[in-house]
C-alpha cells in the first residue's frame, strides 16, 4: 500500500540508533491498597524502537496485557513515565493524548470489538470518523486499505455476517485505517483457528515488512512470539527476560 | 470528531434497538400531545374570550352595585331570620344583566348621588329592567325576544350593519344573528335597515307594540345575551313597563358608572376603592371577564400538570433506555476512546441520542395532537359548540407547538446527562477488558 508518510522510511535506517517510538522508564502498576494491594507491574524498563517486531510473552496474570495498555496509554502508571517519541506522555493534556493514540496507534484485540450491526466499512472507518475526516476521504481509505487485505467486496455487509477470520481482518483494516505508527494487538490470532490464525499473523507480519509500522504483540503462544524480532517475557509484573538484551536473561536464569 | 458525525451516530443509534426507542417514545408521545391538546384548548378558549371581551366595552365604565354583606350569612348555617332593618327583598333582578352579581341591594337614588359625587365618575345610569314579550318582521310570527339591558356600554361582534347609535331619539336594534331565519331575512344584509315591531307587556298585564329599525346583526357571544337597543329604546320599554307607576323602577341592583375621560389605571383603582369605601363594589367589564378568564387558566394549567407528568415519567424513561445503551455499548465506548474520541464527544454522542428521542416522541406527539383537535375542533364547532361562533375551541399556534417541541427536547436532553456523564467517564480500559 502506498504511504507518503515519513516514518515509513525509518526501517532504512535502522542500523545505526534507531529512534525510540515507545519508551518506558521504571513503570509499576498496582490496583488497591493496603493488605489487598495488587502489584500488576514492577519496575518495568523497555525501549522500542521504530519499525520494530516485539512480542510481550507470559502467562495470564503476568502483567503482559497491563504493559500494553500503559504503552498504549490506555492506562496511566502508578510510578515510572511511558515516552512517546521521547515525549512524556505526562506532559500531554487529554486533547493531545487523544490525538496522539488516533493518530500514531491502532489496536487489534482477540475480541475484534466490532460493531456487529454495522457494516464492515462503517467499522474501519470508525477511527477516520473519530479524527474528524470528511466522508468522502474516509470511505476512499477504507476501500484502499480493504481492498489490499482482500475485503473489498465485504465493504457493505454487516460485521455480524463475517466468519472469524474476516473478522479479525476487518478489525486489522480498521487498526490500519489511520496509517498509525504502532500497531498494538492483543492476542491477535486468540480467537481463531490455527489456519486462519496464520492468515492473519502473515497479515500482520507484512504490515510490519512492507510499511514499516512498529508491531506490539501480546501473545501467549509461543509460535506467534517466535515470529518476532524480539520476545520480552513477563512473569508476575516483571520482565524475566529481553531477547534485545540478553544479559537480563542470563540474570533471569 | 466533526459535530455531523456525532450526530449521524447518534441518530443511527437511536435506531439500533427499535423496540426499546419506540416505547419510550411512546412515553414521551403522551407527554407531547396532552401538553399541545391542553395548551391549544386554553389558547383556543381564552383566545375566544378575548376577542368577546375586546368587542365588548368601553373602557371608561364601572359596573357598580351594592356591596353584599356576606358576614350576616356566614354567622349562621341555616337561612338567615328575617329582620326588617336589614333585610330586603331583592330577589328580582333587574332584566337579564348576565354580569351583575347574583344578589344585590337595589340601588336608592340616594346610593346614585352618592356614586355621583365621587371623584372621577361623571356620571351614572341605573341599568333599567326592560322586559319584552316577542319580536316579529312583516308576516313572519312572534318569536320569543329579550333585549340586553346593558347594550348601552357593549359594542355588539357585528356581522354586519353598524353599532347602535347611542345619541339617536329613534329606536334601534341590534339582532342577534339567531333570528335571521325566523324572521324571514335571507342574509344578515338583508336584515339592515329593515323594521321589526317588538311587543311588551307592562307591570299592569297591558301589552303595548313598538317599532324599531334594525341596525346592525350581531353574532352570538358569550357575554351579550339578546338583542342590542339603543338608549331611546331602552328608555321608552323601561317607562313602558312600569306604566307610569313611580317607584316601580327602584330595585334596579347594577348602575352603569362612566368615568371622565383619560383617567389611568390607578386613578381608576382610586374611584374603585373610594366607591368601595362608600359601600359600593365596582368593576370594569374586564375585572368581571379577567375572572372568568382565570378560571380557564386555572383549568388549563391542571391539564398541562397532568401533561408535565406524563413528560417527567417518561423521562425516567429516557434515564433507563440510555442507561441500558450505555451498559450494553461498554465496549463500543472503551474502544471509541482508546481510538482517541474524547469524553465530550462521548457525552454528546448520548445527550444527541437522548435528543433525539426527544425530538421524535414530541414530533409525532405533537403532530398528532394538531391532527386530533383540527378534527375534533371542526366536529364540535359544526356539532354541540356551532352556538358559540367563532370559536375555534383548539388554537394551535406555531411558537407554542415548537415550545412543546422544544421544552421536550430540553426534557430528554437533561434526562440523558447522567446516563451520557456515565459513558463520558467510563475508562477505556476497563471498558475493553474481558477475562
Amino acid at each position: 500500500m502506498p504511504t507518503d508518510d515519513p516514518r515509513s522510511t525509518s526501517t532504512a535506517s535502522r542500523t545505526p540508533a534507531p529512534p525510540a517510538v515507545l519508551e518506558a522508564i521504571s513503570l509499576s502498576k498496582h490496583y488497591g491498597s493496603g493488605p489487598s494491594r495488587f502489584d500488576a507491574l514492577s519496575d518495568v524498563s523497555v525501549r522500542i524502537a521504530a519499525g520494530e517486531c516485539v512480542a510481550i510473552v507470559g502467562k495470564s496474570g503476568s502483567g503482559k496485557s497491563t504493559l500494553m495498555h500503559l504503552l498504549a496509554l490506555l492506562d496511566e502508571p502508578s510510578q515510572g513515565e511511558v515516552r512517546i517519541h521521547g515525549t512524556d506522555a505526562r506532559s500531554l493534556s487529554g486533547r493531545a493524548l487523544n490525538r496522539l493514540r488516533n493518530r500514531e496507534f491502532g489496536f487489534v484485540f482477540q475480541q475484534f470489538f466490532l460493531n456487529a450491526q454495522q457494516s464492515v466499512l462503517d467499522n474501519v472507518t470508525l477511527p477516520l470518523t473519530i479524527a474528524g475526516q470528511r466522508r468522502r476521504a474516509r470511505r476512499d481509505r477504507a476501500l484502499d486499505v480493504l481492498g489490499s487485505l482482500g475485503l473489498a467486496d465485504k465493504a457493505a455487509a454487516k460485521a455480524v455476517t463475517l466468519s472469524g477470520g474476516q473478522k479479525q481482518r476487518t478489525v486489522i483494516a480498521r487498526a490500519l485505517a489511520g496509517s498509525p505508527s504502532v500497531i498494538f494487538a492483543d492476542e491477535p490470532t486468540g480467537n481463531l483457528d490455527s489456519a486462519t490464525g496464520a492468515i492473519v499473523e502473515d497479515m500482520l507480519f507484512a504490515l510490519h515488512r512492507d510499511q514499516g509500522i512498529t508491531l506490539v504483540i501480546v501473545t501467549h503462544d509461543d509460535d506467534l512470539a517466535a515470529r518476532c524480532d524480539r520476545q520480552i517475557v513477563l512473569r508476575d509484573g516483571r520482565i524475566v527476560s529481553d531477547s534485545a538484551s540478553p544479559a537480563l536473561e542470563e540474570v533471569a536464569r | 470528531m466533526r459535530t455531523i458525525d456525532v450526530t449521524r451516530m447518534a441518530v443511527a443509534n437511536t435506531f439500533r434497538s427499535k423496540l426499546r426507542t419506540t416505547l419510550t417514545v411512546l412515553a414521551l408521545f403522551v407527554g407531547a400531545f396532552t401538553l399541545t391538546i391542553t395548551t391549544a384548548l386554553g389558547a383556543g378558549v381564552s383566545n375566544y374570550i378575548e376577542t368577546q371581551v375586546n368587542a365588548f366595552a368601553a373602557d371608561d365604565v364601572l359596573l357598580v352595585q351594592a356591596q353584599t354583606d356576606l358576614t350576616l350569612e356566614a354567622e349562621s348555617e341555616g337561612p338567615a331570620e328575617w329582620d326588617p332593618e336589614t333585610s330586603t327583598s331583592s330577589n328580582s333582578q333587574a332584566g337579564g344583566a348576565p354580569l351583575a352579581g347574583a344578589q344585590a341591594e337595589p340601588l336608592t337614588d340616594d346610593d346614585l348621588d352618592v356614586i355621583r359625587g365621587i371623584d372621577g365618575i361623571d356620571g351614572i345610569d341605573p341599568v333599567r329592567a326592560v322586559s319584552t314579550d316577542w319580536v316579529s318582521h312583516g308576516s313572519s310570527g312572534r318569536f320569543e325576544f329579550s333585549v340586553n339591558p346593558q347594550s348601552a356600554v357593549t359594542v355588539a361582534d357585528l356581522e354586519a350593519g353598524e353599532q347602535l347609535d347611542q345619541g339617536a331619539s329613534r329606536f334601534e336594534i341590534v339582532l342577534p344573528n339567531d333570528y335571521l331565519d325566523a324572521l324571514g331575512f335571507d342574509t344578515a344584509t338583508d336584515a339592515v335597515g329593515a323594521e321589526v315591531e317588538i311587543g311588551m307587556t307592562d307591570i299592569t298585564g297591558e301589552t303595548h307594540e313598538l317599532v324599531a329599525e334594525v341596525v346592525g346583526v350581531s353574532r352570538s357571544s358569550l357575554f351579550a345575551s339578546g338583542a342590542g337597543a339603543n338608549n331611546a329604546l331602552v328608555t321608552e320599554l323601561a317607562s313602558l313597563r312600569t306604566a307610569g307607576i313611580d317607584g316601580a323602577d327602584e330595585n334596579s341592583t347594577v348602575a352603569i358608572a362612566y368615568l371622565e375621560s383619560g383617567l389611568t389605571a390607578t386613578e381608576i383603582d382610586q374611584v374603585t376603592a373610594d366607591l368601595g369605601d362608600a359601600g359600593f363594589s365596582a368593576q370594569t367589564i374586564e375585572d368581571q371577564l379577567g375572572i372568568v378568564t382565570t378560571v380557564i387558566a386555572g383549568i388549563t394549567g391542571v391539564l398541562n400538570a397532568f401533561a408535565i407528568v406524563a413528560l417527567i415519567a417518561a423521562a425516567f424513561g429516557i434515564v433507563n433506555t440510555l442507561l441500558m445503551s450505555v451498559q450494553e455499548r461498554t465496549r463500543e465506548i472503551g474502544l471509541m476512546k482508546a481510538m482517541g474520541m474524547s469524553s465530550g464527544r462521548i457525552f454528546a454522542l448520548f445527550s444527541l441520542e437522548a435528543v433525539t428521542i426527544g425530538v421524535i416522541g414530541s414530533l409525532i406527539g405533537v403532530g398528532a395532537a394538531v391532527l386530533v383537535g383540527s378534527g375534533l375542533g371542526s366536529a364540535l364547532a359544526a356539532g354541540p359548540l356551532a352556538d358559540l361562533e367563532g370559536l375555534s375551541l383548539f388554537l394551535f399556534e406555531p411558537l407554542s407547538l415548537l415550545g412543546v417541541v422544544v421544552l421536550i427536547s430540553a426534557i430528554a436532553f437533561a434526562s440523558g446527562a447522567l446516563p451520557a456523564s456515565r459513558a463520558a467517564r467510563q475508562r477505556p480500559i476497563e471498558s475493553l477488558r474481558y477475562e
